[in-house]
């Protein structure tokens, strides 16, 4: 028998950039919290400035317990399954916040309403065939004054573009009306990263500094950005990157209210008769707790989330906790990131130092800022180039095609072009279809007997349109900026294990079709929460870390102003 | 350790390791291809052997399996017009000591891929690979890389291909990673490439020097900074996790 806790109102399941965020809101209510994170707390002296280990060897997210439940993957029913290597997500207080980098975008207001708007302009024809994408069930203005919140809260450098509807050509002209500029400057440009502005001009695009949870002067006494480069899978040596790690949860800590209880493996959650959840069993050094709680917050991983859930069977849930309606692990997407481009320029590019939040985007050719009338998706991209490099990555770079990859001729190319060549980072939309989705892994387990999650997900027709689309536009800038030699990934097909992982616990009105409501809690559970990606609906074309962030501080608050029904 | 540089020559000879195994490769080959098998390799490996104490003592490798990794690597990344190579870095003593940590999941695919590339020398060109001439060893090595190692008892466990990127992304990590982990010796990896160095701060004074290319190159180990925990560095990949 497990050992029984003293009871708490909430209990958080993953301290990471969501469930991180949610313990502020929550433990300033005055409500007592209990934050249960697999992972250990690391601080600024885990965070040299190390390639080998960082990079290649992927610590710290490899002595991880996500090491031992990494999803199985297979693109459809007909295909074998197979098992990747590692997953890409870091237990740790703070988790993927840590290490991530920290790129914090907002939404377009288009990728709210994506079903509608499709309709209006182009008609319900032009929604892709097989796709379960509705709109979500509130608009952009009812975020964004979460966004503004969390923003604010744990520090984010940019550059607005529209600020209450009038716009400035210096930031994002496509973006939603914001209340009110970043609270910090955006992260400096390389020369480099000028030209390429430069180049996106004479195209007649609208080229502007991406936003960032990363710091560029001092900021509730926290240091600014040192730019020395090992920001990609590295944590930050003197806190100036905004993880949860050291904004919120600290702040949580300090009102009394939230314990943090590390190295917790949260195996079950607990049902009882009537359907309410009572509580978490989790596993510590081999011992088992149970910690009783009125209110329970799932906030792991989205592939965490779905297991946890679908794990979780009783005499009320019998196909799995939330899950009565079958809808726990659909509607399942991973942003495609792959079909990357690469170019090679006949002179340095100085990109040793930096960060990959530090660059500059360009949002003509996403969501539905330009006209797909006469196209054949729906959809599109946002371009991001961005100053990122390390000796042993540069060493191994592409080739080009020009030389083999060893020996004196290569050498003598890497001799002279290491610090010559930029891949582009292009998100692009993806969007939830019928066939994707995740579920146990019928044959795989981790080493405590549990099933994996597998994921069932492949690129459809319209994923690889816009992939193509985009690397066409991506060429183009390369070339304008003097490219010489440009080379194209495959536009892919397998959805693998992502960092950018939505669906599996959808939020919308329509029980039916989703498993939490528009505050977040579950539409069968009346006292469970879930956060994180794993709620979103939509991913438009940028990184989804701050619109889970602002969603899960909006759950929190609910959670708040709600007590007194939804604890009872 | 780190900028630490050891010039291991032999007192007696004065002549290192390294260039030892490239006479007798080149001796070879010279041998093979117009002299008709002056010394063989294996012979002058062991009149060296006789008068040089062994200069890196390997680990995880056994003597034999060293020296080919380092005539493997000397080939990846040779010493040439363009500066020092994977040997002068010390790329294989990274290896050797990684397999006996974090890489230790890959040491048995050394040593089944190093015998398997010797027997598939032995097969398809009629010699141990340091024996052979110039020209064949670097057929050798492309048929390796292509996945194309192939033929009755050779025994590569899977692709060749995925032994040779193997080998090629370690003797990489050796060449141009932090010294701390015993390769990138007197870093001459990071030279080549043009690496200005590990920093922990990067002013925007510092970029435009390096813009207008006035910036020093830096050559410290980032565990050169006191600060940084080392103790992570060598944690084994099957651990579950980290100490808080």
């Amino acid at each position: 028998m497990p050992t029984r806790l003293p009871g708490t109102d909430v209990v958080i399941v993953g301290l990471g950039a969501a469930g991180g965020v949610a313990a502020l809101p929550l433990a300033e209510s005055g409500l007592s919290v209990v934050g249960l994170e697999a992972g250990s707390r690391l601080t600024r002296k885990d965070f040299a400035p190390d390639e080998l280990r960082n990079n290649m060897r992927a610590w710290p997210f490899t002595v991880q317990k996500t090491q031992r439940e990494i999803p199985t993957v297979r693109p459809n029913q007909l295909t074998p399954t197979t098992q990747g290597a590692i997953h890409p997500m870091m237990n740790g207080v703070g988790g993927t916040s840590l290490h991530y980098w920290a790129q914090s975008w907002r939404l377009n207001p288009w990728d709210f309403k994506v079903v509608s708007e499709i309709r209006q302009r182009y008609g319900a024809s032009r929604i892709p065939e097989g796709s379960t994408v509705e709109d979500w069930p509130f608009g952009y203005e009812e975020l964004e004054p979460y966004y503004d919140r969390v923003e604010r809260e744990l520090g984010v450098s940019g550059q607005a573009g529209n600020i209450n509807g009038t716009i400035d050509s210096r930031g994002n002209p496509f973006e939603g009306a914001r209340a009110d500029a970043y609270p910090m400057e955006p992260l400096r440009w390389t020369g480099f990263i000028e030209q390429m502005a430069d180049a996106a001009q004479s195209l007649g695009w609208d080229p502007f500094p991406g936003p960032a949870a990363v710091n560029t002067r001092t900021y509730q006494e926290r240091s600014s950005c040192m730019y020395h480069g090992f920001c990609n899978r590295g944590g930050c040596h003197v806190d100036a990157k905004n993880s949860t790690a050291v904004t919120t949860i600290p702040r949580a800590e300090a009102t009394g209210n939230l314990k943090v209880v590390s190295h917790a493996h949260v195996t079950d959650v607990d049902v009882d008769r009537d359907g309410r959840v009572t509580g978490v069993t989790y596993l510590q050094d081999g011992e088992e707790f149970f910690q009783p709680a009125k209110f329970v917050l799932l906030a792991s991983y989205t592939y965490e989330n779905v297991r946890l859930l679908l794990r979780s069977t009783s005499r009320a849930y019998p196909i799995g906790l939330s899950n009565n309606h079958a809808q726990v692990g659909r509607h399942y997407f991973s942003h495609h990131q792959g079909a990357s481009v690469s170019a090679l320029f006949p002179f340095d590019l100085n990109a040793w130092y930096g960060l990959p939040a530090q660059g500059v985007a360009v949002d003509n050719w996403a969501d539905d800022n330009f006209d797909h009338t006469d196209l054949d998706f729906v959809g599109g991209g946002n371009l991001w180039v961005y100053s990122d490099r390390r000796p042993i990555g540069a060493a191994g770079m592409n080739t080009f095609g020009l030389v083999p990859n060893w020996g004196s001729a290569w050498k003598a190319f890497i001799s002279k072009n290491a610090d010559r060549s930029n891949t582009a980072y292009i998100q692009k939309t993806t969007l939830p279809y019928e066939s994707n989705y995740l579920d146990l892994d019928p044959v795989v387990k981790d080493p405590f007997g549990h099933p994996v999650i597998r994921i069932t997900a492949e690129y459809k027709q319209n994923e690889l349109a816009v992939a193509e689309f985009m690397q066409e536009k991506m060429e183009q800038w390369y070339r304008e900026a003097g490219a010489t030699e440009i080379v194209r990934g495959g536009l892919g097909r397998t959805m693998g294990v992502s960092t950018h992982a939505y669906g599996g616990t959808r939020m919308g009105d329509n029980a039916e079709t989703n498993v939490v409501n528009r505050f977040g809690v579950s539409h069968e559970v009346p006292n469970l929460g879930i956060a994180g990606a794993s709620v979103m609906g939509t991913s438009g074309a940028r990184n989804p870390t701050l619109t889970a962030q602002a969603l899960s501080w909006r759950t929190a608050q609910h959670i708040v102003d709600q007590w007194s029904t939804l604890a009872d | 350790m780190a900028g630490n540089h050891t010039k291991r020559k032999d007192q007696t000879v004065g002549i290192t390791r390294r260039e030892l195994l490239r006479s007798a490769g080149v001796t070879a080959a010279v041998g093979a291809s117009t002299l008709g098998g002056v010394a063989s390799y294996a012979k002058t490996t062991q009149q060296a052997e006789n008068v040089v104490e062994s200069p890196e003592a390997y680990e995880q490798l056994t003597a034999e399996e060293g020296l080919l990794l380092e005539a493997i690597a000397d080939h990846l990344i040779p010493a040439d017009d363009t500066g020092p190579g994977a040997l002068e870095a010390n790329a294989v003593r990274y290896i050797d000591r990684a397999l006996g940590g974090a890489l230790s999941d890959s040491l048995e695919a050394y040593h089944a891929g190093l015998a398997a590339f010797q027997r598939y020398c032995r097969s398809s060109r009629g010699g141990d690979f340091m024996e052979l001439p110039h020209n064949d060893r670097i057929s050798a090595l492309i048929d390796v890389e292509t996945g194309a190692a192939t033929g009755a008892g050779v025994g590569f466990a899977g692709s060749s291909a995925a032994f040779f990127s193997m080998v090629r992304g370690h003797v990489l990590q050796g060449t141009f990673g932090d010294p701390y982990y015993g390769g990138n010796e007197n870093f001459v990896g990071w030279d080549l490439i043009g690496y200005p160095g590990v920093r922990t701060a990067v002013t925007e004074n510092d970029q435009q020097r390096l813009e207008a290319g006035e910036l020093r190159p830096y050559r410290r180990s980032a565990y050169g900074w006191e600060e940084f925990e080392k103790a992570t560095v060598s944690a084994a990949r099957k651990g579950l996790r980290h100490a808080d």
